[in-house]
């Protein structure tokens, strides 16, 4: 599958309270609300700004901090059709999977705010179309891959009754 | 070749040979909520038609809106009473305590995997239990099927020497580790606590560490269930629930660390980072606004003594608020017997009820622009107190009472040392 975009760029350590911050606790029940002020506390335009396609793009960690799955669930539920970024924390990684955000881990240093990206996802290359060069990302873990293509965990605990993960 | 405290209990738990590196099914003992992360996971369940859980402890806690501030949440805490009601799990109901705190007074026991819908989970792996932090659909699956998989994590051990200076506690140890290690020093890795010091701690600052174990991107803080595991449980009421667990002699470590406790000052966090530390020579003299004592990390029992014996015929400064919240009922009610709520109401502090508190920005002590607060929790991110323009430091209880009374962070030992110094060794 082939996603097209554009880049929204962001630094290191973009945590899940400012992804999906403490503040609108009381919205965790009414995602739609909550997904209009996903990444808010990182760039307060973001949700206004961003159209559906576009990617997050950001260095180290990202993700890190609470296990509130919210915080992917709001990025997918805004549009936004995959994050890249040179590293994820643990947690946000297996949610992001679970809830079928796609995620890319690959060097971001040469990817700037405005870039037009293509990525496929089978493969894992990026392609920067408006700077004219590729990147590989990292496969995903077996285990990952095979809950992300079955569209999710829920999707694929009902497909196999158990968890099929080799 | 021998195992590390991760391997042992997901070889149990799995009954496969379980190395770092591979998946396995494990078993699932305890599968536990908070109320942030509940009603997600509720909500998945009924969308698979899932009405009974099968964890043998599947517990949902009311804690970080507790009592609720307002109607949707509310609304929350009655989906999470129902679904407790009809699918046989537990409720944690408001006012009993922060789900963290809970975990280790009444419900886990050394050996058991616990997954619960709240990164700081890890903290039980101070009990020698693997516990670690989960999204809601995975906690939901977890507790609906009674297991769940994991990737074996690689061990980094962390081996600590020395005594600690009057004045540092085992919250200074743990921010000085994360500033070493850097918050994603650990990611994916199991960290696992040892040497003289760690057996010498008493369990309470045992669990600070195991608490923080996520705060440098770890998935689990695990520590040997010894002697003092069992005289905690014992306390607790439950050495039925003992057994000892440790690591085998050869074990394989990715990484040995080694810390030696003589040399180490007390920490403080800078905002808006957890390990973002620096001694606190480096953070006196900052002007504060408010200090909140209380949360899983920093808000048991032996905590609290820490801080009345410092506030003790003292008043906070004029300019600074002084809030604590003891992390569960059990812990409100031992600091109401030992005299401690009057030493804090005297001092000029608000006490509020067991529960969450201030620490992730729901209600009470929200931060106003600009405004500072020292805090004995174990995040200090952008917005964490509820206002992205507040700025939170981190520090240990003992540094949070004494800079109270000086309305500036302040270093403890100036007090503290005052005592005579224990022999050393
Ligand atoms: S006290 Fe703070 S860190 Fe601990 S569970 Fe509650 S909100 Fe999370």
């Amino acid at each position: 599958m082939k996603l097209k975009g554009r880049v929204w760029k962001f630094g290191d350590s973009i945590s899940t309270d400012l992804i999906c911050p403490g503040r609108y606790f009381h919205l965790r029940s009414n995602l739609p609300e909550l997904a209009k002020h996903v990444l808010e506390d990182a760039d307060p335009e973001f949700a206004s700004k961003m159209s559906k396609g576009d990617f997050v793009v950001a260095g180290n960690n990202f993700g890190l901090g609470s296990s509130r799955e919210h915080a992917p669930t709001i990025i997918k539920l805004s549009g936004v059709s995959a994050v890249l970024a040179k590293s994820f924390a643990r947690i946000f990684y297996r949610n992001a999977i679970n809830v079928g955000l796609p995620l890319l881990e690959c060097d971001t240093d040469k990817i700037d705010e405005g870039d037009e990206l293509e990525v496929d996802l089978s493969t894992g290359i990026i392609k920067d179309k408006t700077k004219g060069f590729e990147l590989q990302a990292k496969p995903l873990p077996r285990a990952m891959l095979n809950i992300l293509q079955d569209g999710g965990l829920v999707a694929h605990i009902q497909k196999h009754k158990d968890f099929k993960l080799d | 070749m021998g195992k590390t405290l991760a391997e042992k209990i997901l070889t149990e738990k799995s009954g496969q040979d379980a190395r770092a590196g591979d998946i396995v099914i494990a078993k699932v003992n305890v599968a536990a909520f908070q109320d942030g992360t509940g009603p997600l996971g509720v909500r998945q369940l009924q969308k698979m038609k899932i009405s009974k859980v099968k964890a043998p402890k599947s517990i949902f806690f009311l804690d970080h809106a507790a009592p609720s501030p307002r109607k949707e949440l509310s609304n929350d805490h009655i989906l999470l009473r129902e679904f407790s009601r009809k699918s046989g799990a537990t409720l944690s109901e408001v006012g009993d305590g922060v789900i963290h705190q809970r975990l280790v007074e009444t419900f886990v026991k050394p050996g058991d995997v616990v997954i619960g819908g709240d990164s700081h989970t890890c903290t039980s792996g101070a009990l020698g239990a693997f516990a670690t932090g989960m999204g809601s659909t995975d906690v939901a699956i977890g507790m609906a099927m009674g297991k769940t998989w994991f990737r074996v994590p690689q061990t980094f051990r962390i081996e600590v020497e020395g005594r600690f200076q009057p004045g540092v506690l085992s919250k200074d140890l743990i921010l000085y580790l994360i500033g070493q290690l850097g918050a994603d020093g650990a990611t994916y890795k199991a960290l696992e606590f040892g040497g003289p010091t760690i057996d010498r701690l008493s369990m309470e600052s045992r669990f600070v560490l195991s608490n923080m174990a996520v705060e440098a991107g770890a998935k689990v803080g695990l520590i040997a269930s010894d002697k003092k595991t069992k005289e905690y449980l014992k306390s607790q009421g439950r050495i039925r629930d003992w057994r000892p667990i440790t690591p085998d002699k050869d074990a394989e470590y990715e990484r040995v660390i080694r810390i030696n406790a003589d040399k180490l000052v007390p920490q403080v966090a800078f905002p808006h980072t957890v390990d973002n530390t620096r001694p606190i020579t480096k953070a006196k003299g900052i002007k504060i606004d408010q200090v909140f004592i209380g949360t899983c990390t920093n808000g048991r029992i032996e905590d609290l003594k820490i801080a009345a014996k410092i506030l003790k015929n003292k008043k906070r400064a004029s300019h600074t608020r002084l809030i604590v919240v003891p992390a569960s009922r059990k812990v409100y009610l031992e600091a109401m017997k030992l005299g401690l709520l009057e030493i804090f109401v005297r001092a000029g502090a608000i006490i509020m009820g067991p529960g969450c508190g201030p620490c992730v920005g729901v209600h009470q002590g929200v931060l106003g622009d600009g405004e500072v607060c020292l805090s004995t929790a174990n995040r200090n991110f952008k917005g964490r107190m509820g206002n992205p323009k507040g700025f939170v430091y981190l520090a240990s209880p003992a540094t949070a009472a004494y800079s109270a009374i000086m309305g500036k962070i302040s270093d403890p030992r100036e007090i503290m040392a005052q005592k005579k110094p224990r022999r050393r060794r």
